[in-house]
């Protein structure tokens, strides 16, 4: 066993290590439009791998991330707009003595930005949690869009519909990414561990989860404030990372494409969130050109605006029917999978595990 | 506040009430069979109002005969999507069920967004609708009456269909039981088809009553609508018929006369509603006039 | 099954990769070109840039304005001898999309200036990306302030809030003889927040008081129901009722008042010039009154015959005052480059800003010091299910 380990693991520090290298290649080489899609594939991330912990591994269908991810960005965007931008923005109404000459650093605004997400989560879930299943999920729709039409009405907190901008762009690679794969360890973790098991056993059965002596409530606040507070985060990420907001960019449809993404990578899988994520992203990008007239050898198509999210959405619904589990169901990616699967490949290759060997697969699945 | 102004926001009121509980209906119809809520309840509002417009800017139509069209059509439209992307998970956990009434509602609004266009467009009023009446020194038009009127005879027929007719008695028994019933020789798919034609037919006339009220329709005007009517489906008792005409009158007269009382508050008129749907899932979560459900283990 | 998803797996992984470092490979070759001064006669073509709504609340808005546009450039397809590229990019009437949309037209597809874009808080988003990437704007129709006031690579064809706030407000105190206003502002956008505060405060100026705006209320955009607001603002019995919302809104409010009986001046600003809102204002629109950038028959310029003659000839019906603005931009913008005399960026930006006395369709255009168009305003009213022509108002 404890070979396995140490071989997991010393793969598991090769590939961040290669990773980081990649990110800093990146990060020097690449244009800032390509730097810009790599950075909202790790906010995305983020987003889908914390719905997953709520939706996928606690079974609670919460449809609130855009209302946190509004909160943390506003709270890291005034946290690190000089006094003069925010004089600058706030033309209309001045802004609230408090916020007015406060400038923080980077990392300190990220985190208050996620302790800010997940203290309105605390203030939400109480409420919200003890419903279930389609009211819990239309009471955090509920929620998210109050948060939002407070924003647009708060003119001197948040500078309302006017929004805010010249938010100063501290989101590279290094802390996006960085971001999400501590988000993405820190939930690991969680899973893992018997708090993991509650709340897995909370999403399978409610009832028999508290005859078992699982405190439900307890659970299921903890995997949405912690969901939350890292929502908080991405939204700040968001925020310094297209240094324009307002409130409208956190309309409850962000929610869903959150849902659609996180379903399509396979609920209770951070792998596939992840990978959702970014083929989302990438894809969107990819797919902007059938918006825009183009031309295939000498004809002239017209473009037809609004066509990537009726394919994205169409794909969604075909996920769902067809494919219910998603790209990769509840599974995650793992050393040893993936060592199981080269040798599967390598057997086939070579012509053995054909007549018997076959027949003893099948019945295992 | 005059009077006259007081009544001319209740008559608002009402009408708007009108058009929340139609929409409400479909709502709790499907939700007291499937346990479902249809996110894309709202959208079939949208489509119902742009094939009526349709109706009449392409094919010329007079509204007489383009509005029973849409309705129709809608009302088979809603029974496609039921065939489609609802009973195929019908074994499947809630949820999926819930995502994929999402994931339609989506499709459903990018869809509009680009065979419509995302501009606005003119609703055209039949002239007889368009009448100003003076009542008591407010000014009411006559779509109003018309808006009372059609939401009550359809009401009423509502509930005789559901009370005296073989499908109406099947439809509640499959909302009290879905697999006994189904033992007892009801054709469950039948009767759900069914469920989701008059729901959506309902809807589509709340739809194009809207889109008389508010003569402009775009891709995403269904929903907020569809969203306040599952408020007033809460409100009223989900699952209960009755429920959701309440619910709907109620939530669209104190929509209305907050804001007409608070006017500087007009800007969160939507978490009013909202707030509103907390609330009563914390507090009262059977509405109205729901009936509390034992969970079975 | 195991396989197939693994396999599913690694293919969208060596997919993804492929399709990042192709996007990558695709433009390396680019970089070369932002911020760095290109030969005239080594290019075989340059880009210019669009980002407008092209779907979205202000779809009208980015369509009107691309019949200009497109005019323009069939007009006037080649500068200094190399030939145009267009490419537009739609922003969905989205802040973030706008951003978006702005650093691939400079990153992905190389344009040397950009045009756009209707919506301030589009043009607001889009210009943090030109500004640090030192790219040159033209705005089209957005009038806040805010979107060229600390921006040195942004310049609009059109005029600023501030002014048409004050516009309007002086026409109804000195022409129309209001007394008594009532503004119902479209809370969730900050072109109608502005304005509505600037008509205020012109107000104020000119009748020394704030006593004549009896009721300030708001609604949001996609609102249908503004009973509330109008009653509210009626029961302080106003001679008029400012509304600077969006042409679908401002339509419907329009109605509602007329059904609830006010018959004073319903007056807006320049995002009333739709064609929906006659459309959807139906005999509620007769009478409404708005101020705007152009006219056909408004005659700011010698230049605007012959526009609108070539622009019915093309499009068989006349001109909208963001079709000329959208034509206008463009046409700065091949006048900068040719009096820049390269396609450096930052020639055609002092260029841009060094534009004097520049005839355009929708008047004189001289740059000020903070790249906005000093001009004069029309005032329109809807007479007849057309917008007709009443008086032009000079700064």
């Amino acid at each position: 066993m404890k070979n396995f380990l140490s071989r997991n693991r010393i793969l598991t520090w090769i590939t961040l290590v290669l990773f980081a290298g990649f990110l800093f290649y990146a990060q020097n080489h690449y244009n800032s439009y390509i730097l810009r899609i790599m950075n909202l594939c790790a906010v995305y991330t983020i987003f889908a791998v914390t719905f997953n912990l709520i939706f996928g591994y606690t079974g609670q269908f919460s449809l609130g991330h855009a209302g946190f991810a509004a909160v943390g960005a506003y709270a890291a965007a005034l946290l690190t707009m000089t006094a003069a931008q925010k004089e600058a923005n706030f033309f209309l109404k001045p802004i609230i003595p408090l916020l007015a000459n406060v400038e923080w650093h980077f990392l300190p605004s990220l985190l208050m930005a996620g302790l800010m997400a997940a203290v309105v989560a605390l203030i939400v879930g109480g409420p919200a949690l003890r419903l279930r299943g389609d009211y819990l999920a239309m009471a955090t729709l509920g929620f998210g869009e109050i948060i939002r039409v407070v924003f647009v009405n708060l003119q001197t907190v948040t500078n309302g519909s006017l929004g805010l901008k010249g938010i100063p762009e501290f989101t590279n690679l290094y802390w996006s990414w960085g971001a999400a794969l501590v988000t993405i360890f820190v939930l690991k973790r969680l899973v893992d561990s018997s708090y993991g098991r509650a709340l897995r056993a909370v999403r399978d059965d409610e009832v028999a989860a508290e005859a078992l002596g699982v405190r439900l409530f307890y659970h299921k606040m903890l995997s949405f404030v912690v969901s939350s507070f890292f929502v908080g985060v991405a939204g700040g990420l968001l925020s310094n990372l297209i240094s324009t907001i307002d409130p409208k960019v956190f309309i409850f449809t962000l929610s869903y494409q959150i849902v659609g993404i996180a379903v399509m990578g396979g609920m209770g899988s951070m792998t596939g969130s992840t990978i959702a994520a970014c083929l989302y992203t990438v894809f969107l990008e990819v797919l902007r050109p059938i918006e825009s007239p183009f031309n295939i050898g000498s004809l002239q198509v017209p473009g037809i605006p609004g066509m990537r999210m009726v394919l994205f959405s169409a794909l969604l619904l075909f996920v769902i029917l067809f494919y219910q589990k998603g790209i990769l169901g509840g599974r995650e990616f793992s050393w040893d999978g993936l060592f199981a699967f080269g040798k599967k490949m390598m057997n086939r290759i070579q012509g053995r595990g054909t007549g018997g060997g076959e027949a003893v697969e099948e019945v295992e699945q | 506040m005059t009077l006259s102004l007081f009544f001319q926001h209740l008559a608002n009121g009402i009408s708007l009430g009108s058009l929340y509980a139609l929409i409400a209906i479909g709502y709790t119809m499907v939700y007291g069979i499937l346990r479902l809520i249809n996110f894309a309840h709202g959208d079939i509002v949208m489509l119902a109002a742009y094939i009526a417009f349709y109706g009449a800017g392409i094919f010329m139509l007079p509204w007489w005969i383009s509005f029973p069209v849409a309705i129709l059509l809608t009302a088979l439209l809603g029974v496609l999507i039921e065939r489609s992307a609802y009973r195929p998970l019908r074994e499947v956990p809630r949820i999926q069920l819930f995502t994929s009434a999402v994931a339609v509602s989506f499709l459903l609004e990018n869809l509009g967004i680009v065979v419509f266009g995302g501009r606005p467009k003119a609703f055209q009023r039949p002239a007889f609708m368009d009448v100003t009446i003076r009542i008591g020194g407010a000014n009411v038009i006559s779509y109003t009456f018309v808006i009372i009127g059609v939401s009550l005879i359809l009401f009423a027929g509502l509930l005789y269909v559901v009370k005296y007719t073989k499908v109406g008695v099947a439809m509640r028994a499959l909302s009290k039981d879905i697999e006994t019933t189904g033992l007892m020789g009801v054709n469950t798919d039948r009767i759900i088809s069914i469920a989701f034609a008059i729901g959506s037919g309902l809807a589509a006339v709340g739809g194009i009553l809207q889109a008389i009220k508010f003569p402009q329709i775009n891709p995403l005007m269904g929903v907020m609508p569809g969203l306040k009517a599952f408020i007033a489906a809460v409100l009223g008792g989900i699952g209960n018929i009755t429920g959701a005409m309440i619910g709907g009158f109620l939530l669209g007269i104190a929509e209305i006369l907050i804001v007409a009382f608070f006017p500087n508050l007009a800007g969160y008129r939507d978490a009013f509603s909202f707030s509103i749907l907390i609330l009563l899932l914390l507090f009262k979560p059977t509405g109205i006039m729901g009936e509390v459900e034992p969970e079975k283990v | 099954m195991r396989s197939k998803k693994f396999s599913l797996l690694i293919s969208m992984l060596v997919l993804l990769s492929l399709l990042l470092g192709a996007c990558a490979q695709a433009t390396t070759p680019e970089e070369a070109a932002p911020g760095e001064p290109a030969e005239v006669a080594e290019l075989d073509e340059i880009v210019i840039g669009v980002y407008e709504p092209m779907t979205g609340a202000q779809a009208a808005g980015g369509e009107l304005t691309m019949q200009g546009v497109y005019l323009a450039y069939a007009q006037v397809p080649e500068v200094l001898g190399v030939p145009i590229r267009i490419v537009l990019v739609d922003n969905r009437s989205d802040k973030a999309e706008s951003a978006t949309a702005m650093t691939r037209l400079i990153e992905q597809e190389g344009a040397i200036a950009v045009i756009g874009s209707y919506g301030s808080s589009n043009s607001m988003a889009g210009g943090e990306v030109a500004e640090r990437a030192g790219i040159p704007v033209m705005g089209c129709s957005p009038t806040n302030p805010l979107v060229t006031s600390d921006k040195d690579f942004y310049f609009r064809a059109c005029f600023i809030d501030p002014f048409q706030g004050r516009v309007m407000a002086k026409y109804a105190i000195e022409d129309l003889g209001v007394e008594r206003v009532a503004i119902i502002q479209d809370v969730a956008q900050d072109y109608a927040v502005g304005l509505a505060a600037f008509f205020q405060a012109a107000w104020i100026e000119l009748t020394g008081s704030d006593e004549g705006i009896v009721a300030f209320t708001s609604y949001q955009t996609g609102d249908q129901d503004f009973t509330a607001q109008l009653a509210a603002a009626m029961a302080e019995d106003p001679d008029a009722i400012y509304a600077p919302g969006y042409f679908g809104d401002a339509a419907l409010l329009a109605r509602q008042a007329r059904e609830l009986g006010f018959e004073g001046y319903i007056m807006g600003g320049d995002a009333w010039e739709a064609p929906e809102l006659i459309e959807i204002g139906g005999e509620a629109a007769e009478g409404l009154l708005f101020s705007t950038h152009y006219h056909p028959d408004a005659a700011l310029s010698p230049a605007s015959g012959e526009f609108v003659a070539a622009f019915e000839a093309e499009y068989g019906e006349r001109p909208s005052a963001f079709a000329a603005l959208g034509y206008d931009a463009y046409m700065l913008v091949i006048d900068a480059i040719e009096r820049a005399g390269s396609f450096d960026p930052a020639a055609i930006r002092d260029a841009m800003a060094a534009t004097e006395g520049y005839e355009a369709v929708t008047g004189n255009i001289t740059m000020d010091e903070n790249g906005d168009a000093v001009k004069d305003a029309v005032i329109l009213t809807v007479e007849d299910g057309e917008f007709v022509y009443l008086t032009t108002v000079s700064p």
